[in-house]
């Protein structure tokens, strides 16, 4: 039993390995059902400020993405002025129909934002795309538009409504 | 089961006087009579249940209070280690061979153990083992200090008081295995005529059970500490992950050692009970052969749960819920015992003398402790309560309450056979009761401690405990003071006492009520023949 003790030393790798229990290491998080492998959905990334000196891009600017995903994308926000300034990002989407099956589980248009004088900032999305998406559609635009926030200066006319903006969420 | 008709073993009380051994000191280092042995293991282990419990009054006095008061942490790790390595391999265990070594013999019709020179050994190993033990606690860097379970990478870091450790490790785990050749050998071979294995008093069955776990897992402790030592010597790497050895390996390897360990130290308990509650029940043991299956199912059942005891370590599911399930399973042999006991004492003539209350102390407590054994098997509720004191009270009413009163049971059982004289009745019915409050005392709180957070092993606790502990650590003084008690009882016994029959016990039945009390120096050199 003394050589038993030391025979376990390579017994225990053999025997894990057979029975197929070493799975510590192994990546065992669990697998996403809902994810539909079988479709590739482009999203496209737009970016547009109204009346505002700030600069805002997509860190990407598409990418594509299977329904059911959790996928998390990056946008940088600058200020360009010497003064903080306050926005609020609406979205909106192309085709109007996508708008119902892109779900946002995190977006900077949620609050507003505000910028210190120069700051810049990079935001997340965290959104999948609904797996009742229809077939037909294979892009998806995602377009954001920076508006200021009253307060700091008038508004401007609402010629922002002139867009076909949706509400997001 | 023991009806025995005995060919009068007439003239072995006229040996006693024969001077055909050494006197003076030179008898005990050199005897080879299992009485003179038995008596020196267990002298020896209540000097161990002393020192031990010295060690645990230190622990607890140091949490009587929150925050560091008597000991630094270090010491602190040194005396939790050295209480637990003590306690098991110094006091329960020898102990029990005590008892084997007096009552094996003398139970099944032989004149003396198989190998009298290896059960000399045996026994005069133990004193180097716990001299280097005790000892390692004054060499540079104290003793070892890594629990008794030494895990690495602890034993890898820490002085030479580890290797005393290791050290001591391998002559008990020499003594332990050459005991238990003796147990075995003798328990075959040299059984009186017609005493079948199915006639032998439960005693000897469950040491002949322990005995074959003994051999079966002591060299792979004996391995353990060895690759350890290697480790911390000469270069290898079994469990140094620095050179590509897995800690966590020796965590399995001890574990396969330490479950049938537990099993080792209870399971004799488990004999000894098993003939008082039967003697005092004035019944004959309820199930005889459903308890020695049982006792066998548990031996066996002891080898495949061992990863029970690391859970936590990073384990497939597959696995956890594997030994989840082989753990609670061993509760239905456990069972069948407890039930077998609780029907012989049904409708039985009881009286309570203190081997009896004992008995009933262990079925009570050692249930409660079985019962948070099946509360820790649950994977779910171990991954929260594990390294709690909820764990610590759970195997103090396994090893305290279970073995250490089954010990006590048998001890005043015995001691009548022993000195030839009554112990004082009364006192020992004090014993018992103070021991069984005090007991509770000290760990039925640290239930309640363990499942409100309390980790083990850590000399300060969060002031929220502190209720708790002191209750703890006044049950832990009480307990350890009724324990002069018992020595002074056992030390007044032997001088004198009113003159103990040669079966003292009105529901003993069995082969060592034949000879005369106290047992002479030599017995059934004519082997009785049991019908």
């Amino acid at each position: 039993m003394f050589g038993f003790g030391y025979a376990l030393i390579p017994l225990y790798p053999v025997v894990c390995g057979v029975l197929g229990i070493n799975q510590t290491g192994v990546d065992d998080r669990p697998v996403n059902t809902q994810v539909d492998s079988s479709r590739l959905v482009t999203v496209e990334f737009d970016t547009n400020v109204h009346n505002m000196a700030w600069t805002f891009k997509p860190l990407a600017g598409h990418l594509s993405v299977h329904p059911g995903e959790l996928v998390q994308v990056m946008f940088e926000v600058t200020n360009t002025r010497d003064v903080p300034v306050t926005g609020q990002a609406i979205p909106s989407y192309g085709p109007p129909l996508a708008a119902e099956h892109f779900r946002k589980l995190e977006c900077f248009c949620f609050n507003k934002q505000t910028l210190a004088p120069g700051e810049r900032r990079q935001m997340p999305v965290v959104f999948v795309v609904d797996s009742a998406l229809p077939k037909e559609i294979a892009t998806i635009t995602l377009s954001y538009t920076f508006f200021e926030v009253e307060g700091n200066r008038r508004a401007e006319s609402s010629s922002g409504s002139a867009h076909n903006v949706k509400e997001g969420v | 089961m023991n009806t025995a008709t005995t060919t009068v073993n007439g003239h072995s009380a006229g040996h006693e006087g024969h001077g055909h051994h050494p006197a003076g000191l030179m008898r005990w280092i050199t005897t080879t009579n299992h009485k003179d042995i038995g008596s020196m293991y267990l002298w020896f282990s209540f000097a161990m249940f002393l020192v031990g419990g010295c060690m645990a009054l230190t622990i607890r006095s140091e949490l009587f209070q929150p925050g560091l008061q008597l000991v630094r942490p270090e010491f602190f790790n040194q005396l939790t280690t050295l209480h637990g390595l003590i306690m098991v391999f110094g006091a329960i265990m020898p102990a029990f061979v005590g008892f084997a070594n007096w009552m094996l013999p003398l139970q099944i019709g032989a004149s003396d153990m198989a190998f009298g020179r290896m059960n000399n050994l045996s026994f005069w190993l133990l004193p180097p083992a716990a001299l280097l033990l005790v000892t390692s606690m004054f060499v540079p860097g104290g003793a070892a200090a890594a629990g008794w379970t030494l895990y690495p990478p602890l034993t890898i870091q820490q002085g030479m008081g580890m290797d005393m450790a290791i050290f001591a490790l391998h002559i008990l785990g020499f003594s332990s295995i050459m005991g238990s050749i003796n147990i075995i050998t003798t328990i075959f071979n040299l059984r009186a005529p017609g005493m079948t294995l199915m006639k032998m008093p439960l005693f000897c069955w469950t040491w002949l059970v322990t005995a074959f776990l003994v051999i079966a897992v002591m060299p792979v402790l004996a391995g353990a500490v060895t690759m350890t030592l290697t480790d911390r010597h000469f270069g290898t790497s079994f469990f140094s992950a620095a050179g590509g050895g897995d800690p966590v390996l020796f965590q399995h390897i001890f574990w396969f050692f330490g479950h049938p360990e537990v099993y080792i130290v209870i399971i004799p308990g488990f004999g000894v009970v098993s003939q008082v509650i039967s003697t005092f029940s004035r019944k004959p043991l309820f199930g005889y052969a459903s308890m020695v299956y049982a006792v066998a199912a548990i031996g066996i059942l002891s080898f495949t749960v061992w990863a029970h005891h690391m859970y936590t370590v990073g384990m497939p599911v597959t696995a956890q819920l594997y030994f989840m399930y082989a753990t609670m399973f061993i509760a239905v042999p456990t069972g069948v015992k407890i039930f077998n006991w609780t029907a012989t004492m049904w409708r039985g003539s009881l009286s309570f003398e203190t081997p009896m209350l004992f008995a009933i102390g262990f079925i009570f407590l050692f249930t409660v402790g079985g019962f948070s054994g099946l509360v820790l098997a649950m994977v779910v509720v171990d991954v929260q309560m594990q390294d709690t004191y909820y764990v610590v009270a759970h195997f103090h009413y396994t090893m305290v309450a279970g073995a250490l009163f089954s010990a006590f049971a048998g001890a005043y059982y015995w001691l009548p056979k022993w000195t030839g004289h009554m112990y004082n009745e009364k006192l020992g019915q004090v014993h018992f009761w103070l021991s069984f409050i005090f007991f509770n005392m000290t760990f039925f709180v640290q239930h309640f401690l363990g499942i409100a957070g309390m980790p083990r092993r850590i000399p300060d606790y969060a002031l929220q405990f502190t209720d708790f502990n002191q209750i703890s650590t006044i049950g832990a003084f009480g307990f350890g003071l009724s324990q002069l008690l018992f020595l002074y009882n056992i030390i007044t016994c032997i001088k004198g006492g009113p003159k103990a029959p040669a079966k003292p016990w009105e529901g003993a039945e069995g082969l060592e009520w034949d000879v005369p009390s106290p047992a002479p120096y030599h017995t059934w050199e004519v082997q009785p023949v049991v019908k």
